[in-house]
């Protein structure tokens, strides 16, 4: 028989909720109102070694009440009940925590909730079925085991696809709504050879659906990631010239993104300050921009958590800070507006979307030193960061991170067996000697090779 | 609705599966799985009522009630499982939700193969002297003045602080599970965490220290508190951590102190023994069961029992009572931690290991209260065994790779020099490969103590306790400057 496919439907109606919502709070000492909502529907599925493991299905729903009591302190409650009781229920919550609401910083709507919302002009892609996933999976897993001899399973992978419903409505007449649909595929390969550690690398991949997935791109650069740390070697504790790839990098200054989180420093977390706007933190040739807009951002959204509509920004241009991100509340207190950056809450978060690294205009084409493809320098080529979450410090500026990588000598690669590399980003940032001019898009954001002088790298003895 | 209330926002007023008329429900719906051809039918049903708020300064900036109620439907056909999860619990979502995990193993439906499905057993109701837990737990106002005591003795306790946050969560978890093998059981969890964080900055040095207390079934944890002790422990680590000069990297024995030094042996050894690990052939112990891989001073267990523990459970996720399982015994392998489908696919009995953070996870082997066992040693004698070393006091988070090698940060270190604890440094990292280190424990001292922590790992984030005595490792790579 088929899958049972329930997918195509709609699955949240954000008139619906309006109703609702103003018919529960008729009447209430509700001065004021929002509500973030979102609803999924998810296939995916796991194989091993030509079976499948696990198959998996979900709906998901899920919304944030806002309230503004009558001395005007905010409170917030979240639930996975969409009916009529548990709407009832979450705001019963979010009125009771109002009571205990911080009355020093109070946010309110963001002033930008009903403004126009940019075009994201992504299509959305059927679902195809958990069955055809999984002969996809099957046929990519055995692809990748016939890449080469030493790659003996592929214990880590995955192929899924999403549908996902967002709305934003607010009692000041805000209704946003958009939906996404998403396809990813991982594949995480271990090879083997007689009396040599296992080795193993992945890849990822993502699209609007499975038809658009790169999956062919995905298995060839799995094996080759894969293979290409079949010859490693220990390296020796000391300072290297490294030169990070752009996932590397991306992930490496999205660790530190509380630099130009406007949250983070009223909060006294961040390594800037109020007054850090237009203060160099890096070389002159380095700029950073965030910008959640980009054609090849697959997760993008045209509004942020409090509905204020997604935009493009400059952090960083010739190595001087020129924005922070902002919410609402903080964008209130820096006295500019909201950025598009935040989510819903009591004390909204703020966070980047999607990154981009760029060489700066004042960037010399004369001085340039360093290219992956001509380099015969000694240098590390690091191509993804580990344990992120456990080794950096980002309010300290701090990394010590394990990495997957190389040692390139002559133009030779010889994988490291395992290392760390350690430093500080304000140092690091100083301390970039070159960045390459091809920009590369990876799939949290995009930027060139970047190359750093003189990183402190610990082998294993 | 303007009066205060007592009681904690999203508060549940019913114990939603203590209805008797759930087990009519689910036996129609495991009995139509069966029919179909499924060779095991489980239905996972969660009901949740969350809160937790966060203290700056000396200000509540947040308080952050949820409730869910989902349900997990999971169906084997051999050894190949379809897992569907869902909020809906009405009968046409869960009838849905069974239909679609039916469909991925392309069970057909409607066509009786087979019904081997008796009933469900009685209700074994580890829950029936939980109901009031809730009620107990401390109300919001309560807790909220606790919390802020605690930031305000930060202040007071503290130097050079330049931000100082205390936070509560309070997790309340009812679950049913439902399985064609008659497993009928339910549970009421009950989790707490008080965390208290502090930067301290001074120019351009800066330290950020922090601690979290958890208990489970303990609804006055928050009230029992003494956060006294607590803000001094963490103001001291701040200040002593703020001026210390970067470690340099290097070889060397290094002591590890007891309570969250286990998370070492946690992510480095561990995960390692779970049969998710064997299953995928990615841990180098799977064929190693009565084999030595540690140190013969190693004895390791995990367990689901130790009273108010973080990772204590009556019951897993599978609604199987927890077992003290000895996963190493004076250096030798003895069992792995495995759950339902771990004993299918790999054949190792299950230990009342399956856990998961949710309804929308299905279970998996997962640890529970995992620790090294006490030695015979004084923690002092650890030291005074180092000519040259480090002494790692606080230890921060780490990961491990998918071939066992690890890499975690030390929040708090000293150096140790001929035998004696001397000055503080950071950014030091601790790393290797759990079947190179596991032999290298030479010393464990006799201080076991336990520290809560959260494990993010296939099936969701859960609550764990990890522990060890002071022990010795006799030689670590160092990562630093």
């Amino acid at each position: 028989m088929d899958t049972y496919n329930p997918a195509n439907q709609k699955l949240i109606e954000a008139n619906n909720i309006l109703d609702r919502i103003n018919q529960i709070t008729k009447g209430k000492p509700i001065t004021k109102w929002d509500i973030g909502a979102s609803c999924s529907k998810d296939n995916s599925v796991q194989v091993d070694k030509g079976e499948a493991k696990q198959m998996k299905g979900s709906q998901r729903s899920a919304i944030t009440v806002r309230v503004w009591n009558q001395e005007g302190i905010v409170g917030i409650t979240s639930t996975s009940d969409l009916s009529d009781c548990g709407l009832e229920k979450a705001i019963y919550g979010a009125y009771q925590a109002s009571l205990y609401g911080n009355k020093d910083e109070i946010p309110s709507f963001s002033p930008l909730s009903k403004a126009p919302l940019p075009e994201l002009n992504r299509p959305i892609k059927n679902s195809i079925g958990i069955t055809k996933l999984l002969e996809l999976l099957k046929d990519s897993e055995n692809k990748l085991l016939a890449k080469h001899p030493a790659i003996k399973s592929v214990p880590y992978n995955g192929l899924a696809e999403s549908n996902y419903e967002r709305v934003y409505i607010n009692s000041d007449g805000a209704i946003r709504e958009m939906e996404r649909s998403q396809a990813t595929l991982y594949l995480y390969a271990k090879a083997e050879e007689t009396s040599r550690k296992p080795r193993s690398s992945g890849s990822l991949r993502l699209a609007l659906g499975i038809e658009d997935l790169d999956i062919e791109g995905c298995i060839a650069e799995t094996a080759e990631k894969t293979i290409s740390h079949l010859n490693y070697q220990p390296i020796d504790t000391g300072n290297y010239l490294v030169c990070f790839k752009p996932e590397a990098f991306l992930d490496l200054i999205s660790a530190f993104s509380n630099i130009f989180n406007a949250r983070a420093i009223l909060d006294g977390v961040s390594l800037s300050k109020r007054d850090s706007i237009g203060k160099r933190i890096s070389v002159p040739s380095f700029s950073l921009y965030d910008n959640g807009l980009n054609p090849a951002y697959i997760g993008a959204s045209s509004f942020d958590g409090e509905g204020t509509p997604t935009k493009g920004i400059c952090l960083v241009d010739g190595g001087e800070i020129k924005n922070f991100l902002h919410s609402e509340s903080t964008a209130r207190t820096f006295g500019v507006n909201p950025t598009g950056h935040a989510g819903l809450g009591a004390k909204a978060s703020v966070g980047p979307d999607w990154l981009e690294v760029k060489r700066s205009s004042k960037y010399d084409l004369e001085n340039s030193k360093y290219s992956l493809k001509t380099t015969k320098t000694t240098f590390v080529l690091i191509e993804s960061l580990n344990a992120l979450h456990a080794g950096v410090k980002a309010s300290q500026g701090s990394f010590s991170l394990p990495f997957d990588g190389w040692l390139v000598k002559d133009g030779e690669k010889i994988s490291v067996e395992a290392a760390t590399v350690a430093g500080d980003i304000r140092d690091l940032l100083q301390q970039i000697v070159d960045i390459e001019q091809e920009e590369i898009t990876t799939y949290h954001g995009i930027s060139p090779h970047i190359w750093v002088d003189n990183l402190t790298i610990t082998g294993e003895a | 609705m303007v009066e205060k209330s007592t009681a904690i926002p999203g508060i549940v007023l019913d114990n939603e599966f203590s209805d008797s008329r759930w087990k009519q429900r689910l036996e129609s719906l495991i009995g139509f799985g069966s029919m179909a051809g499924a060779d095991f039918v489980e239905i996972f049903l969660e009901n949740t009522d969350n809160v937790g708020f966060l203290a700056e300064q000396d200000t509540i900036t947040s308080v952050n009630p949820s409730f869910a109620k989902g349900a997990g439907i999971r169906v084997f056909s051999g050894k190949r499982d379809g897992f569907v999860s869902t909020n809906d619990l009405s009968e046409k979502g869960l009838k849905d939700a069974l239909l679609q995990a039916l469909g991925m193993l392309e069970l057909d439906i409607g066509i009786n193969k087979k019904n081997a499905f008796l009933g469900l057993n009685n209700l074994k109701d580890f829950g029936s002297k939980k109901n009031n837990w809730l009620f107990e737990c401390p109300s919001l106002e309560e807790g909220c003045k606790k919390i802020l005591n605690g930031t305000s003795l930060l202040n007071r306790k503290g130097n050079h602080l330049q931000a100082r946050r205390g936070s509560y969560s309070r997790s309340w978890q009812e679950v049913l599970v439902a399985a064609s093998d008659g497993t009928f059981a339910r549970d009421i969890r009950l989790h707490q965490s008080i965390g208290l964080n502090v930067l301290a900055a001074d120019g351009d040095h800066r330290s950020s220290i922090g601690r979290r207390y958890g208990t489970s079934g303990k609804p006055r944890q928050l009230k029992e508190w003494d956060p006294e002790s607590s803000a001094s422990d963490v103001c001291e680590s701040a200040l002593k951590m703020l001026y210390a000069e970067y470690v340099h990297a290097g070889q060397m024995p290094a002591v590890l102190a007891n309570k969250f030094g286990g998370v070492i042996f946690h992510e480095a050894c561990g995960h390692l023994l779970e049969t998710t690990q064997i299953e995928r052939g990615t841990s180098p112990f799977s064929d190693k069961i009565g084999q030595s891989i540690a140190n013969e001073a190693v004895t390791a267990i995990d367990e689901g029992d130790s009273n108010g523990a973080f990772g204590s459970l009556s019951m897993d996720d599978e609604g199987m009572e927890p077992q003290k399982t000895v996963l190493i015994e004076n250096g030798i392998l003895k069992n792995f931690l495995s759950d339902r489908a771990g004993e299918l696919r790999t054949g190792h009995p299950r230990t009342g290991s399956g856990r998961r953070q949710s309804h929308t996870y299905a279970a998996a082997s997962r640890m529970r209260n995992t620790y090294i066992k006490k030695g015979s040693f004084k923690p002092n004698q650890l030291i005074e065994s180092v000519d040259k070393g480090l002494y790692c006091k606080s230890m921060g988070g780490g990961s491990v790779g998918p071939t066992g090698q690890f890499n975690f940060s030390v929040e708090e270190a000293y150096l140790i020099e001929n035998g004696k604890i001397g000055k503080p440094v950071k950014g030091a990292t601790l790393i290797g490969e759990a079947k190179q280190i596991l032999p290298r424990i030479t010393m464990c001292a006799d201080d076991l103590d336990l520290a809560a922590g959260f494990c993010g790992s296939i099936s969701g984030n859960i609550n764990v306790t990890v522990g060890q005595p002071h022990i010795k490792v006799n030689s670590i790579t160092v990562g630093g400057r």
